[in-house]
Order: C-alpha cells, then structure tokens, then sequence
C-alpha cells in the first residue's frame, strides 16, 4: 500500500481519494493467549460474571441480529455471544471509531479459514438489498485472487455458504449503511486449518491483497 | 425427504489425494440422516470409479519403523502450532487423520461440520499380535458451532487389514 504509491496508477488515485484504516490485530488478548497458553483460543479474555469460563466471541458480540440463532448464550462456550452487543471493548472501540469517523465507505474483515469470501447477512436468511452488486464484486474479488497461486475461494452470504450466525461484524457495518461490507475466511480448507505453516503466511498475503484491492478499487470507482 | 424415516442426499464428488494432488478420483455417494434419533450415524453407501493409489511401499516402511523402535512411540501437538509436521510424523497425522474420520461419520448430523484440527498427544501401545495400536488424543473443530472439542481414540492398524477406531470418547473441554 505504501510502497506502490507513486508507482501503481490504481493504489495512486485509490490513495489519492481515500484513506485505508488497517486494523492489524482485533483481538490481542486472544491472540497474546493462543502464543502463551490455548493456541486454539478464539474469544476474547474477559470474565464472565459468575462463570468460571472466560471470554467472548467477538464475531457473535455485534448489534446485529444480537440474541439470535447461531451464537451460544453460554459463556463457557466457543461462540458466546456476551451479556449483551457491544460488551466487549474490542468490538465497542470499533463501533464507536466508525461511528464516529462519520464517512467510511467499505468495511474488509479477514478470519481463517475455509477460503470462503462472503458478504451479508448471517444473522437471518434473506438476500441484502445489494446482493446483485455485493456477489458480482465478491466474483471479481475471488477471480483476482486465484489468478496467483489457484487458490480457489467460494463466493456467497454469510448464511447460505457456512452457516446462520447472528452479532457479526459485516451484519452491523451492512445494516449500518457501509454497503461494501465483506468477510474472507482465507487458507485453508481444512488440512492444516487453523495450524497454517508459516511457508504459506506470505502467499496467502500476496493472493488476499490481490482480492482486498479488486474490492477497494470498486469502491473507489463507485461512490455512494 | 423420505417420509418418517429421513433425509438422504445424493453427492457427486471428487477425491483428491492429499499427498499428490494430481491424483483425483471421481466418487458418487448416498447419504441418509435419520429423523429423531440424533444419536445414530447417517448411513452411507458409495461407490468409487477407478482405483486409489497403492501404497503398500510405504505403509511396510512406516510399520517396519514403528515394530523396530525400542520404545513406543510417544508425541505431542501434531502439527505443532506453528503448523509444521516432521516427516517421521506425518504418517502417524495421516493416521489419525484416517481414524478421526470415522468418529467424525460417528457424530455427524445434517448441521455439523467437523475437521481434525490437532493431534494433541499420541502414545503407542504395545500388542503381542502385529497390529499397531495407538492412543490419540485429538481436537476435533465444528465449523458451525465454532467448538475445539477434545476426543480421545484408540486406533489399530496393519498394513494389509487396515484402520481400526477400537473405542472412542468425547472429552470435556475444560
């Protein structure tokens, strides 16, 4: 991103015109967590108020759909919801950044795996109203990225293609009027899983870039 | 929908050698879940056109290697966290890969998706007759409820007679 600006005409005038906010870790405490103790450890750390069971998956703790199917209501679970949307601080931070810069255009969120690149909703079944445009873009995305390395990517909502999940991230930022809302889950489908090699943490960078900025170019072309 | 029996499913599907992904076998399968009674495995009927590979080199390589250590083999976090198998290991991944894929069919039901996520530790066991046993203890992700679930499994296996789950358990997480 940095380094082609001056050089690549499309990062030039992409930069040119907007910012990209680029949250690198969402979840540090899970992530200091999954170094230190539970390399399988998805949620975040906090306590849960008479449970001996901690943390929250913050992909379930969003306003949206919050309290429906496919999130647990108990904490001792994987896929917690939380006491309520927006308890933990590392969705909270989020909302309130967005909310209150007021202007952003496009929101990308990055998981593993399963190599799926997906688009709203996950809280309830019903296609998005820009679901012609969102899986046109999505295609594109999925194209750009197998053009690298082959690496195949299937194209579709969060509930027809994995499974019904309310209080997700995409949800909100969708319903919270920021159209170019999508969610990848990147390498791989299941052989290593969550264990990736490190071997394969640079070419699932340069692969996903190719499809992250496929998606910020349409944005860019098309305002809103 | 089969009446009040259950649900069955017809696939066509593709098999792709793990080890040599040019190797692609076409399958057809039928897959019935049963209504109610969540605690029976779908059944499954299919048929595979053409041949898997042989393997009987290196299947008598790894059990030679195993049946000569002078201790049995013991062995932790396959892949380890970083995502890395030794090759002494990877047909004792492969093994359990092979195993975890029965109690998978075992515990499946139309809204379950399971993988092997981690060998967390393996222990041989000492036979008197030629089979290889060993005891696993795995982690099985579910895609749709997002879960780590610990499952302990004894495998058998011989080169010619093939994988065993002789007894399995689900373990509590915590």
């Amino acid at each position: 991103i940095a380094s082609d600006y001056g050089k690549d005409p499309s990062i030039t005038s992409l930069l040119n015109k907007m910012d990209i906010f680029l949250l690198t870790v969402t979840n540090p405490d899970g992530y200091v967590f999954t170094h230190t103790t539970n390399r399988m450890w998805r949620k975040t750390r906090s306590k849960n108020p008479g449970s001996l069971c901690v943390g929250v998956d913050p992909n379930r703790n969003w306003d949206a759909g919050f309290g429906g199917p496919g999130a647990s209501s108990n904490p001792c679970s994987d896929s917690y919801r939380g006491p309520s949307a927006n308890s933990e601080v590392e969705v909270k931070s989020v909302v309130d950044f967005i909310k209150n810069h007021g202007n952003i255009r496009a929101f990308l969120t990055l998981h593993s795996y399963s190599q799926l690149l997906m688009y709203p909703y996950g809280y309830k079944c019903t296609e998005p109203a820009d679901y012609a445009e969102l899986d046109a873009v999505g295609k594109a995305a999925a194209s750009s990225i197998k053009s690298l390395y082959g690496t195949t990517f299937t194209v579709g909502s969060i509930c027809t293609t994995i499974y019904q999940a309310s209080g997700g991230s995409i949800d909100w930022s969708y319903d919270y009027g920021i159209k170019y809302s999508f969610a990848f889950e990147l390498r791989d489908t299941g052989r290593y899983g969550f264990l990736l090699p490190a071997n394969q943490i640079i070419p699932t960078a340069e692969e996903t870039w190719l499809g992250l900025k496929k998606i910020m170019e349409h944005v860019r072309d098309n305002p809103y | 929908d089969i009446g009040d029996v259950g649900r069955k499913y017809h696939l066509e599907l593709v098999l792709e050698d793990v080890l040599d992904k040019d190797g692609t076998v076409n399958c057809t399968a039928e897959v019935l879940y049963h209504l109610g009674n969540k605690n029976t495995a779908p059944d499954v009927h299919f048929t595979i056109e053409g041949e898997l590979k042989n393997t009987d080199e290196a299947d008598n390589v790894f059990y030679n290697r195993i049946q000569s250590l002078e201790k049995e083999l013991v062995a932790e976090n396959i892949p380890d966290n970083h995502g890395n198998v030794s090759p002494e290991m990877e047909p004792i991944h492969l093994l359990a890969w092979a195993a975890s894929g029965y109690v998978i069919w075992q515990n499946s039901t139309e809204n379950t998706k399971f993988q092997l996520a981690q060998i967390k530790h393996v222990k041989q066991v000492k036979r008197s007759d030629e089979h290889l046993e060993f005891d696993y203890m795995i982690l099985l992700h579910e895609m749709v409820s997002q879960e780590i679930i610990p499952w302990q499994m004894r495998v058998l296996w011989h080169p010619q007679h093939g994988v065993q789950v002789t007894q399995d358990s689900r373990q509590p997480k915590h």
